[in-house]
């Protein structure tokens, strides 16, 4: 039920969630999240964001985030489409839409989906703008972001704790739910 | 030791190489090795691969470290942190 996607060509994030859901009554929650190529430069000139990948890696890298994300928690399908090639302001760039039986799991299979792919996936994005380009630079709090998921110690304790808190809630408010397994 | 190697992005460009077969000595043993024997190149090969860069490393399509063996007909790929989402 994974989908895991490289391509140049757009794609219809609808169709790919009712995809997820459809013939499957086990299937509670979709959480999906859309990436879209902003115009960081303003209305100068027309940007052009050009994505290059590595391919084999890219897809390996991808399968593996996926492959932990179902190790976390009890999913029920994930699909992850990524662009490469010429993109422009406002093109979709990325599709990750994560489906489970209960909402909880949903929300963080996404993320965790997403933050890794950020800081392991092998893309690179080049930023043409008034026909200067530029390679974009990670970003130190794309590594932030996926520590948060590597805790050991006091993050992965409050992390426990708020997902402990949120099914003791969940739990007076939808009846029985699952809770996420822990790697 | 036969080694493929494979440079993307910023990396790519600035050292004018997407892909290349090199012959490496034995004691050529790790990524690290590598990267300090492709370094003493010299030119643009010494600044893009400098210490101070930082620059990753992938072992047959999976993510090393400068302590990853080498093996020969391995494919070592250099490239410069990532970026996609």
């Amino acid at each position: 039920m994974d989908r895991i996607v490289v391509q140049a060509a757009a794609f219809d994030a609808g169709a790919e969630i009712a995809s997820l859901r459809e013939h499957d009554a086990s299937v509670g929650a979709v959480a999906a999240f859309v990436g879209q190529v902003r115009d960081l430069n303003g209305a100068q000139g027309v940007d052009v964001l050009e994505l290059e990948h590595y391919p084999g890696m890219t897809e390996a890298s991808l399968a593996a985030i996926v492959a932990d994300a179902h190790a976390r928690w009890s999913l029920r399908g994930v699909t992850v489409i990524h662009r490469v090639g010429p993109l422009k302001p406002c093109d979709p760039i990325v599709l990750v839409a994560v489906a489970s039986a209960h909402r909880g799991e949903a929300f963080q299979a996404c993320e965790f989906v997403m933050d890794f792919l950020k800081t392991e996936a092998p893309f690179w994005k080049k930023e043409t703008a008034d026909g200067v380009s530029r390679w974009v630079e990670a970003r130190e709090r794309d590594d932030i972001a996926k520590q948060r998921w590597q805790g050991a110690g006091a993050d992965e304790a409050t992390q426990d704790k708020a997902t402990h808190d949120k099914a003791t809630h969940d739990k007076a408010t939808e009846g029985t739910r699952a809770r996420p397994r822990r790697a | 030791m036969l080694i493929e190697l494979r440079f993307f992005a910023a990396l790519r460009e600035t050292l004018g190489v997407a892909a290349e077969r090199v012959e490496v000595p034995a004691e050529v043993a790790t990524v690290g090795a590598l990267r300090d024997w492709l370094r003493a190149r010299g030119g643009v090969w010494a600044d893009a691969l400098d210490l101070s860069r930082p620059v990753r490393a992938a072992r047959n399509q999976r993510a090393g470290q400068p302590d990853t063996p080498l093996a020969d007909g391995d494919e070592i790929a250099f490239f410069p942190p990532v970026t996609g989402g």
